[in-house]
Formats: structure tokens, sequence, C-alpha cells
């Protein structure tokens, strides 16, 4: 191998290793506050893909005016799950909530089978993401060169979000006590809400990046980077955000690390993800970063 | 100040608060006290909004509360020190003050150095995260955030329970500290002894009714709470 070629798989690895990471502050912020794992997040972030589709190519808007559309039409989404599917079972035991997520996930998945068909779609072409550039013998998409960046940013307003302003304390507050976090006068489904706006809006980013690099959509498409970004999650120690994104690029990095020095594995690579998950629950439980999982008072 | 009148609470099936009426004054300390299990923190939560009466009034300053929203009642200027402490350990101390003052839209800069010169403790610890505190400093720390929301009433929920008799000597004096500053005070405890010394006016519950009340020296003096709340006081 030579090693162009490894600084190009090792920009690959960097790069979907950071789509999963954006997906997965998702699942951790989610089971942050309310312990429930999203099981319908990897389906929003297919909606948003379907998004992108029809207001690009069905609407013909601009690129750039098509993506603040999707990262809303996303958030709308994310926010109405929460408020229709798990709001209702705020008191129920947690199963319930659980059972309720894997609804809404098979609910979206259907949904767009019947709305959209099973036909793959074309994700629209953005020019200034996918045009390639060059550093001598090695030449990368935009979209790869940029994602890792994209990531990294957002992951710094995150914790900036968390760490410094008044809701970000609310919210470290209720992820430990909701009913202490009402005594001092906290909106707890203003703040959940917050939770999924922003879990929505990094799976929306992390769709059109997504679609830049795999242009093409189907109502499963969901699915596995959903399984993978949760695991993740979990590597990282779930509830933790910087870990969903250390997560995140180890698993990227893994599976094209995998691909370069073993290709004839190729075909394992999904299977990369869940061993990962079985030697985490096995050897730490709570993950790279995360502290003593705490039951919920 | 707060009129309880004729309160019912039921979990499920079961009835916790049977029809009690209390009367808290203005500026005074008053007491609840009761064996485990009585229905003291339930009255608490009731009023707090945490839980919903099944029948009976709560009127605060004149307006009626009863069944209200949390936030709305901490608005109107009522806080709870919640049984068990229950700061927010993954929170440095300074932010558990900050976050008592979560509705204040003015500056609380003031509130913090009240809180500060009250117990001095915390002040030095102000960068520690609460959950490394011991148990005495994270109920100065419940107290101190409860004070943040600059409430005209502040209930207790057993806020010597579990900690040495030292520190516990030093809580009472703050709750009388509290009270001298101007803000009533609803006071829960099974330390009967000290809850009654402290406290203008006591009630005694007993599972879920009240049956005795009295100034605090009365209920003090009284051979039947000295029987069952004041044991050793016979020997
Ligand atoms: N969340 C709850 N669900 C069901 N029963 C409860 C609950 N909380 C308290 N109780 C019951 O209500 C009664 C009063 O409890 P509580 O108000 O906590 O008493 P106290 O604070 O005086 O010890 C007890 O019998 C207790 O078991
Ligand atoms: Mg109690």
């Amino acid at each position: 191998m030579t090693f162009e070629i490894f600084m190009q798989q090792l920009a690959n690895g960097i790069s979907i290793g950071s789509l999963y990471a954006l997906i997965a502050i998702g699942y951790t912020m989610v089971y942050g506050i309310l312990r429930l794992i999203n099981f319908a997040h990897g389906d929003i972030f297919m909606m948003a893909s379907y998004f992108m589709v029809f207001s690009m190519v069905n609407f013909g808007l601009p690129w750039y005016v098509s993506m603040v559309i999707v990262i809303i039409a996303t958030i709308l989404l994310g926010v109405l799950v929460e408020k229709t599917a798990y709001k209702p079972l705020r008191n129920a035991p947690r199963m319930s909530i659980m059972i309720s997520a894997i609804g809404v996930s098979f609910l979206l998945e259907n949904l767009a089978t019947y709305l959209f068909t099973g036909v793959p779609k074309g994700f629209p072409d953005i020019a200034i993401l996918t045009q390639a550039i060059s550093f001598g013998n090695i030449s990368f998409s935009v979209a790869t060169l940029v994602t890792p960046i994209i990531t990294l940013i957002l992951l710094y307003v995150v914790q900036f979000i968390t760490n410094k302003t008044k809701i970000g304390m609310a919210m470290r507050a209720s992820s430990i006590d909701f009913e202490t976090a009402r005594l001092m006068g906290i909106n707890i489904n203003r703040v959940i809400s917050t939770t999924f706006v922003i879990g929505s809006g990094l799976a929306a980013v992390g769709a059109i990046l997504w679609g830049s690099k795999y242009p093409s959509v189907m109502p499963l498409m969901g699915v596995m980077p959903g399984l993978k970004c949760f695991i993740a999650a979990v590597l990282g120690g779930i509830g933790n955000t910087t870990g969903a994104v250390l997560g995140g690029f180890i698993l990227g990095m893994a599976e094209i690390m995998l691909v370069t020095f073993l290709p004839s594995l190729t075909g394992y690579r999904d299977a990369i993800a869940f061993i990962i998950l079985i030697v985490v629950l096995l050897v730490k439980p709570t993950g790279l970063l995360g502290e003593k999982v705490t039951d919920k008072v | 100040m707060l009129e309880i009148k004729n309160l019912h609470v039921n979990y499920g099936g079961i009835s916790a608060v049977k029809g009690i009426n209390m009367s808290v004054p203005e500026k005074s300390i008053v007491t609840l006290i009761g064996a485990n299990g009585a229905g003291k923190s339930t009255t608490l939560r009731t009023i707090a909004g945490l839980v919903k009466p099944s029948s009976g009034e709560i009127i605060f300053q004149g307006e009626n509360i009863t069944g209200k929203d949390t936030i709305d009642i901490v608005a109107k200027g009522i806080t709870l020190v919640p049984e068990g402490r229950r700061v927010f350990a993954n929170l440095t101390v300074l932010e558990n003050l900050k976050i008592g003052a979560y509705l204040r839209k003015e500056s609380i800069e003031d509130s913090i150095k009240n809180v500060f010169d009250l117990f001095p403790r915390l002040k030095e610890r102000s960068w520690q995260l609460a959950g490394t505190l011991s148990g005495g400093e994270q109920q100065m720390l419940a107290v101190g955030r409860a004070l943040m929301a600059k409430p005209k009433l502040i209930m207790m929920d057993e806020p010597s329970l579990g900690l040495a008799p030292l520190i516990v000597n030093g809580i009472f004096d703050i709750i009388k500290e509290i009270n001298k500053l101007g803000t009533t005070i609803l006071l829960i405890e099974q330390n009967a002894n000290k809850a009654l010394k402290v406290a203008d006016y006591g009630y005694v519950l007993e599972t879920g009714k009240i049956t005795m009340e009295g100034t605090g020296l009365e209920l003090l003096k009284n051979e039947k709470v000295k029987d069952a709340y004041l044991g050793s006081s016979k020997k």
C-alpha cells in the first residue's frame, strides 16, 4: 500500500467518523436527560435526507436555502416525535417509552416506504461539497475535508450550550434529578425539547454531509448508521457528548482501517461496530469517558 | 401567609394526608413534627405542587394555589429544601446556587454574597462539584440554593437528617438567622426537641392527621408529646 492510499483512507476514516459523531451526539444527549435510547434517531436522519431531496430536486431550491429548510424541518420532526410519542409517557415505566421509540422508528420507516417507495432516490449533488481537491497524488472531496471541521465546531457549540448557558445548566441539573429541577422553577419540558432540537439539528447536518458521500436515499438508510452511532455513543460513554464524538471517530477509523489493511474482510465492515459493542459491554460498560451510570431519582 | 384547609392527599388508593388544617403566619417559624411515614413530606410536596391533592385548599398570601404547577408556586415565593438535600452533584457549588435563582431575571450577585456570608464554607468550595461535599455542607448548599430564589416562605424537609450533632446545632442556628432576616419558615423534623425550641408554633402529625398543636413551648411541655417524640426527657 502506498502512502497516498493510506492518507486517503485516513481522511476517509476521520470523515466517516465525524459523521457518526454528529449522529451519536443526538443519542447521547437524549439518553442523558431521559435515560431513553431514542430508536427513532436514525430514522430522523433518514427523513432529513429525504427533505434534502425534496427541497433541491422537487422544489429546485438552491443548496444553501435547502440546508436551512432541512435543518428546520428535521428539528420540527424531532420535537414532534418527542411531544407525541415520549412526553405522554413521562411518568410511565422506562420500558414503555423505549417501546414507543421503537414504534416511532417503524412508523417513520414504513411511512417513508409508503410515501416515497423503496426505490432509492439520488441525493442531490451539492457541487461545493462534492468537488475534489488534490494534494499531489492525493485527492479528497470537499465534504471529506470539511466534515471533521464542522463536527468539531458543532461539538464546541454543544459544549458551550451545556456548560456555559442557563438552559445548559438546567439540562445538566435535569439530567440527574427532574423533581428537584422543577423545584428550582425549571421547565422540564422545555429542557427536553431543547435536547431534541440539538440532537435533530445535528442529525440533519449529518444527513446532508452523508448524502454528499453516499448519495443514495432509502427508507431503511437510517437503520445501520443509527445502530452504529448508538454504539459509538456507548463506546464513548453514553450521556457524554465528547465521548460520543470520540466513539464516532474511533468507530469510523476502525471500519476504514479494516477495509484498508484487511481488504479481504471488507464484507465484515458493519460487524466491527457490534464487536466493539460486545467488548465495551464486557470490559467497560460505562464507556471510555462515561461516569458511573446513576439511576435517576 | 399560608393557610391549609382540609387537605387530603392520596397515592393511588392509599391516603397519606387525611384532612389537615394548618396556618403559617408571616415571619414565623412553624414546625410540623411526626414519626416516619406520618405524611410530613407529602404535605410539603403538595404545597410545592409536586403532588396534586385530592381535595382541600392551599392559600398563599390570599391566593388559592391548590394544584398549581411547581414553577408557578416557586415564582410566587415558596421554595422547598427537599428531604435528603438533593443537591445537583454534577454541578459546582456556585452553579447550584445560580440554579436556585433560575426564575430571577435581575442580577443575583448580592444573593450569592449573602449566601456566602451565611455559609463561608460554601465560598471556599464554590468551584467544587456539589457531589464531593460532606453531608453537612450539602445541607448548607441545599438551604443556600433555596434562599437564592429570594423566597417569602421556605419549607425545609428534615434538614438535620443524618447529620452529626454539632452540625445539626449549626443548621438550627441558621434557621433562626434566616427567619430573623425576614423569611417565613415551615420546618419538618423528626428531631422534635430542637424543632419545637426554634418554632413559634408547632403541629403534630400522626398517620395523616394533626393530633396536637400549640406554641413550641406548649408542645415541649405537653406530656403526650414528651412521651411520643421527646423520648429521653422522662428518664
Ligand atoms: N410516592 C409515593 N407513593 C406511594 N406512597 C407514598 C409515596 N410517598 C410516600 N408514600 C406513603 O405516604 C405516607 C406518608 O409518607 P411521607 O409523607 O413521606 O411521610 P414522612 O415524611 O412523614 O415520613 C407513607 O405511608 C408512605 O409510605
Ligand atoms: Mg419525610
